[in-house]
């Protein structure tokens, strides 16, 4: 398999996930970086912003900041407690929440546009860095895990880790 | 159900990136298998049924209890008491009766199978991630046992966030372990015998819908029945009318034991509602203006309504456990797991298959030297096979200081059975939140705080060890290669496996 270095995404679906495909056979998992959850304004889900250091080479701040900010504004409109949820929480109970084995509850359907804007995410801006984002759901909500990738058979890459375990043989 | 499609379908587009691998030893291995639901290897003590739709307690006896007693009670109710009530009063009484009891039934039967709102453990990663953010806070000298707690301020009030040995995770605010179900439970209320489950964020309406709804069954049954002797009684004289109807003596004893508890329980979680606690802060007093002029509630809304509503209105979050998705098993991971059996199924062959290949050897290689180099500064630490003393906790050999996965073992049946015989039913919330807030302590053995001490001093079960005993195998690698560099990696996976 050619070690092809992931150009910068272009909008192809199938060119990107050919090179999610090829990151994952041309390159190693180096590091994983995990970003914890931020409970300083209760128990609702929200991820700390803060910039990690592992990933100050391999991605801008800024791009990093925006996908964890909207990923907060996504959880804050699944769980916010208004005219909606009320609305739907007391129709379930008329119901005797049978009403959910035909339609799904707001936070499910929430939960699916996270996943869509991961996987976005992760074709547009990640996967040509080498980087590759969990959705929280499958870590429990406890974090979001970016996992590092160190292309393999690359002496000297441009990429080079700052990580502190991450390095592919030489 | 919907989330474990979304699930399945996100598993299957990653899986073009994480899974599908080239070489020939890893997929003849994968045909053996057969595919394997997760539930069928959850760490917690829980009974799965329907493949994994309905999750339960361990201990379901006492479920079958409440379950006979209502069906009992109310069938006895239907048979004997409404023909006469209806012909003579009116025929909506056995109509309610029955809407009553559905809706008693209906959440009864979902506060028992619903998930409470489980916290899945730690995968390794991330525990190892953690362990070496504490270590380096601590300056990883390792000759105490790191403090292991975060302050967070919420609202003005600052929280402390325990970690849990067994889950390795930090626990998020209002949660706690379940020492019966052995799962740290998102707002953990308290574990219900009589409905076989843990009560938490995700089945605390559920559970109040039941006991309000047992209430008004009970009073109504109760009150009914008694009219039904009365009114026998004046027809044919009241030794008579007991006579004739026997059903309704048993009715009228168990409704009236029933009344006490069932509706004090229900003013008391009402009030509990009103005031956004649990039962286990206020227990604990957590909030209670007596620990200190400052201390108030951060989590309750201001007013009683806005509480009630977002505690009976507001977004159901759904499952964090993955009950039927499948087990992928060769998920990408840096570090060997530290346990025999993991969620996500990682083993022996597995591990070794990754071993072979030269490039990862390695990259492995660097990671663990990377991983273990705090580890190998302590001396003391014994790798080899290690089993959690199946004596309780107290016993805390300071052996490693990392800190063992200590089980809250000795507590579950212990706890358990004693709670089912001193049953003053309102009681169970109290003896079952002792056990648990019991473990702790245990676990923190190097550094209680004074919060953390243990208010009722007789309900320490010390002692009586339990069959349960997790044995987290360290050497299952074949140290069996002549290559120093497989050596190596070798021993620092033994190192490893011993936090």
């Amino acid at each position: 398999m050619q070690a092809r270095v992931p150009t910068a995404a272009d909008g192809n679906m199938a060119t990107e996930f050919h090179n999610l495909q090829e990151l994952r056979h041309s390159a190693s998992l180096a590091n994983k970086v995990f970003i914890q959850r931020d409970y300083s304004e209760g128990t609702t889900c929200r991820f700390q912003t803060k910039f990690p250091s592992e990933l100050e080479s391999r991605i801008e701040r800024k791009l990093f900041e925006d996908t964890v900010k909207t990923l907060n504004n996504y959880y804050a409109e699944a769980e916010k407690i208004g005219g909606q949820s009320y609305l739907e929480g007391c129709l379930a109970c008329v119901t005797a929440y049978l009403i959910f084995l035909c339609m799904e509850t707001r936070y499910e359907k929430v939960l699916k546009k996270i996943a869509k804007y991961i996987q976005e995410q992760n074709e547009k801006f990640y996967a040509p860095r080498g980087l590759l984002v969990t959705d929280p759901i499958e870590r429990g909500m406890r974090v979001i895990e970016i996992s590092i990738y160190e292309d393999r058979g690359s002496s000297g890459s441009s990429s080079g880790s700052s990580s502190v375990s991450g390095s592919t043989a030489r | 159900m919907h989330l474990g499609v979304s699930e399945s379908m996100r598993e299957c587009e990653y899986s073009q990136i994480s899974t599908r691998s080239s070489t020939p030893m890893e997929t003849p291995y994968k045909h053996r298998t057969p595919k394997r639901r997760k539930w069928e290897s959850f760490p917690g003590r829980n009974k799965f049924c329907c493949n994994g739709r309905i999750m339960m307690a361990k201990q379901t006896g006492v479920f079958y209890l409440t379950l006979v007693l209502i069906l009992v009670t109310c069938g006895l109710f239907f048979t004997f008491d409404c023909p006469f009530l209806a012909l003579k009063l009116t025929p909506v009484i056995p109509v309610i009766g029955g809407v009553l009891f559905l809706f008693v039934l209906g959440t009864l039967l979902r506060t028992s199978f619903t998930d409470p709102g489980v916290l899945p453990r730690a995968t390794p990663d991330e525990a190892a991630d953690l362990e070496r953010q504490i270590d380096v806070v601590n300056g990883g000298t390792g000759y105490r046992p790191p403090p292991r707690t975060k302050e967070v301020v919420i609202n003005g009030q600052t929280i402390k966030l325990k970690y849990c040995f067994t889950c390795k995770i930090f626990r998020p605010p209002r949660a706690s372990h379940c020492s019966l179900c052995d799962n740290c439970v998102e707002r953990f209320d308290h574990h219900c015998p009589w409905v076989g489950n843990c009560v938490g964020r995700r089945n605390y309406r559920f559970f109040y819908m039941f006991i309000l709804s047992l209430s008004f069954l009970t009073i109504f049954i109760f009150s009914f029945v008694i009219t039904h002797i009365i009114l026998r009684s004046h027809q044919s004289g009241f030794l008579n009318a007991l006579k004739d109807s026997p059903a309704s003596v048993l009715e009228v004893v168990v409704c009236f034991f029933s009344v006490w508890s069932i509706v004090g329980l229900s003013g008391f979680h009402t009030y509990l509602i009103s005031s956004n606690q649990t039962t286990n802060e206020d227990i604990k007093g957590s909030w209670s203006s007596k620990r200190g002029k400052d201390n108030y509630n951060p989590y309750s809304h201001g007013n009683i309504f806005t509480n009630c509503c977002a505690a009976l209105c507001g977004p159901l979050p759904p499952s964090l456990i993955d009950r039927r998705g499948f087990i992928q098993s060769d998920a990408p991971q840096l570090a060997p797991p530290t346990n025999g059996t993991t969620m996500y199924g990682a083993t022996q062959s597995q591990l070794s298959h990754m071993c072979d290949q030269d490039q990862c050897i390695q990259s492995t290689k660097f990671v663990l030297q990377a991983a273990t180099t705090p580890l190998l500064q302590q001396q003391g630490s014994e790798p080899v096979v290690l089993t959690a003393s199946p004596e309780n906790g107290c016993s805390v050999p300071g052996r490693t200081s990392l800190g063992q996965p200590t089980p809250p073992t000795s507590t579950p049946s212990l706890s358990c059975h004693e709670a089912t015989e001193m049953l003053p039913i309102h009681g169970q919330c109290h003896t079952h939140n002792h056990s648990h807030p019991l473990q702790e302590p245990m676990a923190h053995h190097h550094f209680l705080t004074p919060e953390e001490m243990p208010s009722p001093p007789g309900m320490l079960p010390c002692g009586s060890p339990l069959g349960h005993s997790h044995t987290i195998q360290a050497g299952f690698y074949n140290p069996a290669s002549q290559d120093s560099l497989h050596e190596d990696s070798v021993r620092g996976l033994v190192k490893l496996s011993s936090v």
